[in-house]
């Protein structure tokens, strides 16, 4: 019954979105405020009636009901309440149900909190939003239904993925989701402002704040994704270079140079034909993302189950969306005006640089991740693009990024001395050169060059963000004066950049460090043997027995010691899940600031000698750190007094344009 | 006109883009039809799973319409179309043997003791050597094949209700008439 | 042209210059950096590069897989049913990795068709086999290399 339901709820879904997209659009073109006046209520009801399907299928899962083949594919009597609940997202049909969940709360959301912007505008964009949603749901109802019965039903579920039941996994693909729909807002303010041919700097102004929390979604998703992968997967590593990573992480980097090319665009009038361009591009490269995962053209160690004719689908979604944005961009950009004048040393020529790296890394990651592809289907042989090519390929680019990172915030716009750039630089210049050396010197650590290159990046990064707050603040002095400062308006912004700018201080030291100095030991053990880990000592206590509520396991005790001091019990553990009978690792680790010390399960070798891996990771932590508070600096951002307004004059906002001072971003 | 140019840019990559996603998708052999169909069936000869001692050959599939069913414990996917299986040999309408795929011949035999055996005959295939030669890829995989022998459709996939009803039973009935 | 135009036009090719270095720099080392991927077949035909970072795969057959005293290293053959390779690897093997299992190595090819794999990757799905590997079988089958107990047939 309630399947049934939830599938209804859907279709209706799936017509109201019809209307969404149809009347608001067509109305908006012959101003008809009849039908302008459709777009809220009809998102209001495809929101409430998503909402019921998704319900339905949550209530399918925790009354461990069978009869749902998506839920006897995933779902199980022994599996934990919470992870019933997560996977509802674990597999193909119900995180695209996610997904589209997420893009009906976005709709809602726009139609609610942009209700300041002309109606018109507003009712295309809520269209080209419902005709995202058209896709996803006809996807959903015509080829990968959820709520699809099976018959007879079998007495017990196939379980979640055991690499799924784990707390940051649980939380990981809704933060991305959030991320990858919310570029479908940039995008439908761009379609919007692309058909009504009007593309300035109000747009930017309305498109920044949604813009920038998607962004910040996507960092928190990928940077989830990030930390489970080392926590669960047993080796260590965080980033792999992996297709289904690549998808989320082109997005991201798409997105990254649009906040940043909006800056300019709602500043300065200028780049309009650009930007718009990446936020077209943000929103495909989401797409294309979901594309990769869930078509079986790439092969990925944790893509969705692979399934040709779905592919198919997408594909061709694919073109209709990107092929028709696309299209619609080369029919009226030419037309659209260009914006503010600036000289070649200006802040707006620094966030070109920036764009223009942030393209050609996305290009390249797109390059690496699709070689394999274009090679097989050339009949080039079947290849795989190698991890430290990646890694090669970033470490080339992102200092050049963060030089520029260094200089945008002192920068001004329209024109800067380059001379006066120079001589406010100068101390952070030096301090960077003096940390750099000392930095790949042999004092704490083995020297290293890399190690010395990323404090001087890092260093620079700070320096210059506390040369730029000391300008600021200038005038207001001490914490009353920072506080003050914090209510002001465009303080948000400002702010934001700040934390945001620290973290990939934070993240680059975290990142260059533990590749640089981590030690990685296989060994075999037996029980009360000792062995050394970068100046640690590793005692191992044999392996016993243990039974969990939905799997067998294998658990370790592993003792670790500094100085003989006893400083942390580890208790990694070989699991084997009662229904998929996977092994699985669970690894020890003993979390710290500056570093992790972090234990494996390898095999019981006889005797109750067991094989295992050992890591010193150094500074892991911070990559993590970092990319929170990257995000943060985003929420900063976004919560910027000046969006907050409610109601606004659109031309006014060209008005404040004009010459402004470093402080304001 | 070189103005205009300059915007199509990104159009034209991304056609080039879905040229090559297009190839991709139709390199994967799930969605090439099976190059199998309309040829006859692979020569083979391979232990019973019930009893060590018999044998099951390529013979055994003349003469009559059946389905080869491919199947292993370790296949959830399997397990649920188990079911359906079950039923459509109750009504027995075509023969269905199995081929069980890179399995352990106990856990096997135990499986279709707890489950049900829809199967006239199993053979076991312990390394999949026979499941190459049929083109097999994965379980679970199910074929017709009519009473020359010759393979007349593959579905890929768990059997359901609507596929044995929309898809299975009318070349079934079709093969034998 | 004007002071300004020329500062502008320095500018510009100043960047051009920097970023198509780092460019052709990138892609440089793409083409160093691709593994490709040989077959048992191809190994035993002398058509894998020795020393060079490659990728094999087929599976692994039962019976094979050894392990050293040590307790890390273990030796394995893996074929596509038309030819066998040693596969060397010092470490710990994946959870998913055993007997009948399709799995990808990385690593050189030693003088005697010994590979030395530096990663071993088995797929997270019983029933999925890694597609290179598939594709390798599917080829060998064509080339007519048969084994005893399946007859001549070719797809």
């Amino acid at each position: 019954m309630i399947p049934e339901l939830g599938h209804f709820a859907l279709i209706l879904a799936l017509s109201l979105a019809l209307v969404l997209s149809i009347f608001p659009m067509i109305g908006s073109l012959n101003n008809t405020p009849g039908w302008i006046a459709l777009a809220r209520p009809a998102a209001l009801g495809q929101f409430f009636f998503i909402a019921i399907a998704f319900g339905c299928l949550v209530s399918s899962f925790l009354t461990d009901d069978f009869s749902v083949a998506y839920v006897a594919q995933n779902g199980n009597t022994l599996l934990p309440d919470v992870y019933k609940v997560s996977a509802v997202w674990g597999a193909h049909e119900g995180s695209l149900l996610l997904w589209v969940f997420i893009l009906s709360g976005w709709t809602v959301a726009v139609s609610m909190l942009a209700r300041h912007l002309p109606a018109v505008v507003l009712a295309r964009v809520l269209s080209v939003m419902g005709m995202v949603s058209i896709g996803f749901l006809s996807f959903l109802l015509f080829t990968s239904n959820p709520f699809a019965r099976v018959f007879p039903v079998p007495l017990q579920g196939g379980d979640l993925n055991p690499l799924l039941q784990d707390p940051g996994l649980a939380i990981h693909p809704p933060m991305l989701y959030m991320g990858y729909v919310g570029m479908s807002v940039a995008f439908s303010f761009a379609i919007a402002a692309l058909i009504g041919g009007r593309l300035d700097a109000a747009w930017a102004r309305w498109s920044r704040p949604w813009t920038t929390v998607a962004w910040m979604f996507l960092t928190i998703g990928i940077t989830l994704g990030s930390w489970w992968a080392y926590n669960e997967l047993g080796w260590g590593g965080w980033w792999f270079w992996d297709p289904v990573e690549n998808a989320s992480f082109m997005p991201w980097l798409a997105a990254t140079a649009l906040i940043h090319s909006l800056a300019v665009t709602e500043k300065r009038g200028a780049f309009k034909r650009w930007t718009v361009l990446l936020a077209l591009l943000a929103f495909s490269l989401s797409l294309l993302g979901t594309f990769l995962v869930r078509s079986g053209v790439l092969t990925s160690v944790h893509a969705f189950a692979t399934d040709p004719a779905r592919g198919l689908f997408i594909l061709i979604f694919l073109c209709i969306v990107i092929g028709g944005s696309l299209s619609l961009y080369a029919a009226r950009a030419p037309s659209v005006s260009s914006g503010g004048r600036f000289d070649a040393f200006s802040r707006e020529t620094l966030l070109l640089g920036n764009n223009l790296l942030l393209v050609i890394i996305t290009a390249f990651v797109l390059l690496g991740t699709l070689a394999p592809l274009i090679y097989d289907a050339l009949g080039w042989g079947k290849i795989s693009v190698g991890f430290p090519w990646f890694n090669r390929m970033f470490v080339i680019f992102t200092p050049f990024l963060v030089v520029l990172m260094g200089m945008g915030p002192l920068t001004r716009w329209k024109h800067q001395d380059p001379g006066d750039l120079a001589r406010q630089l100068r101390v952070a210049l030096l301090i960077s050169l003096g940390g750099g050396i000392l930095g790949s010197l042999p004092i704490l650590h083995k020297g290293s060059i890399w190690a010395g290159l990323a404090v001087m990046l890092s260093l620079w990064i700070v320096c210059s963000l506390a040369i730029s707050l000391r300008q600021r603040l200038r005038y207001r002095k001490g914490l009353a004066g920072l506080w003050q400062d914090l209510g002001t308006k465009g303080s948000g912004s400002y702010y934001g950049m700040v934390v945001a700018h620290f973290g990939v201080a934070v993240f680059i030291i975290g990142v260059t460090f533990v590749m640089q100095y981590n030690v990685e030991k296989d060994i075999r053990l037996s029980p009360g043997q000792s062995t050394e880990l970068a100046g640690y000592t590793l005692r191992f206590d044999g392996v016993q027995g243990r039974q969990g509520p939905n799997y067998h396991a294998d658990r370790g005790t592993v003792h670790v010691l500094k100085d003989d001091r006893e400083i942390a019990v580890l208790h990694p553990e070989k699991r084997v899940y009662t229904v998929q009978t996977k092994p699985m690792t669970e690894s020890g680790i003993d979390v710290g600031f500056t570093r992790d010390i972090y234990v494996s399960l390898g095999e019981g070798l006889g005797n109750g000698d067991w094989s295992m891996r050992l890591y010193y990771k150094p500074f892991v932590r911070w990559i993590w750190f970092g990319g929170l508070l990257i995000a943060i600096g985003g929420l900063l951002a976004a919560s910027d007094r000046r969006y907050r307004i409610a109601v606004r004059d659109q031309l006014s906002a060209l008005g404040n344009d004009g010459l402004i001072a470093n402080g304001g971003s | 006109m070189a103005r205009y140019l300059r915007y199509m840019v990104p159009l034209a990559i991304f056609a080039l883009l879905v040229a090559f996603l297009y190839r991709g998708l139709s390199l994967d052999p799930k969605l090439v039809p099976s190059p199998l169909v309309g040829k006859p069936i692979p020569k083979f000869t391979l232990t019973r799973l019930d009893n060590p001692a018999a044998s099951i050959s390529d013979a055994d599939f003349r003469g009559k319409v059946t389905l080869l069913n491919v199947w292993a414990t370790w296949c959830v996917s399997c397990r649920q179309e188990h079911e359906t299986l079950v039923q459509l040999a109750k009504t027995g309408q075509v023969d269905i043997y199995g081929l069980n795929y890179k399995d352990n011949r106990e856990d096997a035999r135990q499986w279709l003791t707890r489950y049900g055996n829809p199967y006239v005959a199993n053979a076991f295939d312990s390394d999949g050597r026979v499941g190459i030669d049929w083109g097999v890829y994965g379980a679970p995989e199910t074929f017709i094949i009519d009473r020359e022998g010759i393979i007349r459709h593959k579905h890929i996939g768990p059997l359901t209700i609507e596929i044995i009803n929309d898809e299975i039973l009318p070349l079934v009935a079709k093969l034998k008439s | 042209m004007t002071p300004k135009r020329r500062k502008r036009l320095i500018l510009i090719a100043l960047m051009v210059a920097g970023v198509g270095i780092a460019i052709a720099v990138a892609l440089k080392a793409f083409n160093e950096n691709l593994m490709f991927f040989y077959t048992p077949t191809a190994v035993a035909g002398g058509e894998a590069p020795a020393g060079h970072l490659i990728r094999v795969g087929g599976l692994v057959t039962k019976g094979s897989v050894k392990r050293q005293s040590d307790g890390l290293t273990v030796t394995f053959d893996i074929t596509d049913y038309a030819e066998t390779i040693k596969v060397q690897y010092t470490g710990i093997l994946p959870d998913l990795f055993r007997e009948g299992q399709g799995i990808v190595a990385r690593g050189r090819l030693q003088k005697g068709n010994l590979f030395v794999a530096e990663e071993v990757l088995a797929k997270h799905d019983e029933k999925y086999m890694p597609p290179e590997v598939a594709d390798a079988l599917k080829t060998a089958k064509k080339n007519g290399a048969v084994g005893a107990a399946t007859g001549g047939e070719t797809p």
